[in-house]
């Protein structure tokens, strides 16, 4: 059964229609990428499943019907990071961790011992504790990334939407991050859904793909039905050639004519 | 659980050194001024107040009269309007995720300034009891005015700010205008618009106390809404929370707080940038902290501007306006080069 089916999902933004009719699905515990060109609508249907802009068709969350859901019940099991997020500089670590528990908590209520606890415990998973008593702007890309996971553990979400999680980062903190999001499916149960530019790392993290172009679906399923060298010529007009590494994921490689050799 | 008791006790030193400021600059502003009392006989006379404990004092009965009728509400008064300016400049910043937004913006000392003007020059006839309560109109009709103008262009808080600013321009020349007409009145005027506690009574402190702990306690039971607000529109929605509400309630209670301090005091200017951002330096960025410590160290604060104002040219008295604007602009300006403002 589905954790999350998107249903004919349409949005207008401004008159505009960026979504048209998008359908998808993934599993309980499992990892959707939203793969495709600037401007596919990737992040639009991200901020959609997060409840924040109105969309036509309808988001389910198992059986439950994420449109009646409003502020705090959703946020109580969607967790959503955007690619470009806003930490107040001088805020520690360990007051932002604690944020996660915002939609635990009541209007007038002040953050209890178990919140602490929670938090706590979010911060051990992804070995952020140490630095607990940090200022949010001494953080390099990689810890920020980590702390910002931190806190959307601590929310306790059955699902984390991520918005380019590895934006930003070298190939190794990449990597790292990816792992991490991995370690909590598996771990919690989570369902990811996120969009990842790497077309690559999205067949290597991701079982599930959708490839939007002009907000709609171009392609979906596992990585090898999607990542095909014809598709993706096709959609991002891109050169590449697709392979397969080690453990049968597809690998995409940019390629580039041979430049005019001489002098 | 070390980590958080580490955290918690810079905030309870914090909160001992504004309680300590506090209660010393009361005691000084006791003592201090043009009748010189009796340190010990003022402090058995203070002591002697309190429920269950008697001590004799022997403190005339003029002096007695000027402790209780004259400082004391003037004290009072000044913690009044101190913790209130204070707490209404941090919740604004909170809502604007800017730490030089002052209490007075929005269009609150404007509005406050036309309104007084208004009931100076012409309701003389209902006595001197029509400025406060004009005043205070002012003020919140001019922040309504403004809430109302930015809300419409967009839901962007700095739009809202610049909307405040035009506004405030706007009423500021109604009132120009109106102080041009009426040369007379220029003095009173001005003695209003460059704010005092001189004349304090019990009375005017009774009158603001529901107004200013309704407001208070509002904005102080939105700390933590302030705190998610921090990271943002987008993500603050995310976790569930309504920026647009947290707005609007923490705009209205740090209005009517403002509004009920200008009705007594008159303009006083900077404190709510000031107060505010020592809170900070002393105990971190949140607002679960900051606004219980800037209603304490504003409270502290004021009664030592009052303090000076009354002191620094006896016999004359300084406009508290004067000293606080004196102190407040290069805090203005430490803050400017120190902070690093997120933008909104």
């Amino acid at each position: 059964m589905s954790a999350i089916t998107i249903d004919k999902v349409t949005v207008e933004l401004d008159r505009v229609r960026i979504l048209h009719a998008v359908d998808a699905a993934v599993p309980e515990g499992g990892w959707l990428a939203l793969i495709g060109p600037n401007g596919a609508g990737k992040t639009t249907l991200l901020r959609a499943v997060a409840g924040l802009l109105p969309y036509g068709g309808a988001i389910h969350l198992s059986n439950l019907d994420l449109g009646t859901l409003r502020g705090r019940g959703r946020a109580r099991l969607i967790a959503y990071l955007p690619q470009i997020p806003v930490l107040p500089p001088d805020m520690t670590v360990g007051e932002y961790v604690l944020l996660g528990r915002t939609p635990h908590l009541g209007y007038f209520s002040a953050p209890g011992h178990g919140d602490r606890q929670k938090a706590a415990e979010a911060s051990e998973r992804l070995d952020v504790t140490r630095f607990a008593g940090r200022r949010l702007g001494s953080l390099s890309g990689g810890e920020r990334q980590r702390v910002r996971l931190a806190r959307a553990l601590a929310q306790e979400p059955r699902v984390l939407l991520l918005d380019e999680p590895t934006n930003d980062l070298d190939i190794g903190h990449q990597q790292q991050v990816l792992e991490l999001v991995d370690d909590l499916r598996r771990g919690r149960g989570v369902t990811v859904v996120s969009t990842l530019h790497d077309l690559t790392q999205a067949s290597q993290y991701a079982g599930h793909l959708v490839l939007l172009t002009d907000g709609r679906v171009e392609a979906a399923g596992a990585p090898a039905a999607v990542l095909t060298q014809d598709l993706i010529a096709r959609v991002y007009a891109a050169r590449v050639t697709v392979t397969a590494d080690p453990g049968g994921h597809p690998v995409v490689t940019p390629v580039r004519e041979q430049p005019p050799t001489g002098h | 659980m070390t980590r958080t008791r580490g955290r918690r006790r810079p905030a309870a030193r914090a909160y001992g050194v504004a309680a300590a400021f506090l209660v010393a600059a009361t005691l000084i502003s006791a003592l201090v001024g043009a009748a010189d009392l009796n340190p010990v006989a003022t402090l058995a006379a203070l002591l002697d107040k309190i429920p269950f404990v008697h001590l004799p004092s022997s403190l005339s009965p003029l002096d007695r009269a000027v402790l209780f009728d004259i400082r004391l509400p003037r004290i009072t008064l000044a913690i009044m309007v101190g913790g209130l300016l204070s707490v209404a400049g941090a919740g604004y910043q909170g809502v604007f995720r800017n730490p030089l937004v002052d209490s007075g913006m929005l269009g609150a000392s404007a509005g406050a300034g036309l309104g007084a003007t208004l009931a100076i020059v012409y309701l003389s006839s209902l006595g001197p009891a029509a400025v406060p309560v004009a005043a205070f109109v002012g003020s919140l009709a001019g922040v309504m005015i403004a809430y109302l103008s930015g809300a419409v262009a967009s839901n962007g808080t700095a739009t809202l700010l610049l909307a405040g600013v035009a506004v405030g321009l706007f009423l500021t020349a109604v009132q120009t205008y109106l102080m041009q007409r009426s040369a007379q009145d220029l003095q009173q005027i001005y003695f209003w618009l460059l704010g005092s506690l001189s004349g304090a009574t019990w009375q005017q402190a009774a009158e603001i106390l529901p107004y200013a702990a309704v407001s208070v306690t509002i904005v102080l039971l939105h700390g933590r809404h302030l705190d998610v607000l921090s990271v943002g529109d987008e993500e603050a929605r995310a976790l569930g929370v309504r920026p647009a509400r947290v707005r609007l309630v923490v705009i209205a209670a740090s209005a009517l707080a403002a509004a009920s301090a200008v009705a007594v005091s008159g303009l006083i200017g900077f404190v709510g940038i000031v107060v505010p951002h020592l809170a900070r330096r002393l105990a971190g960025p949140s607002y679960r902290i900051v606004l219980p410590l800037s209603l304490l160290a504003g409270a502290g604060f004021l009664v030592l501007a009052d303090t000076v104002a009354r002191t620094v040219v006896a016999p004359a008295e300084l406009p508290i306006g004067v000293v606080t604007a004196l102190v407040g602009s290069p805090v203005f300006v430490w803050i400017l080069r120190s902070t690093r403002v997120v933008g909104t």
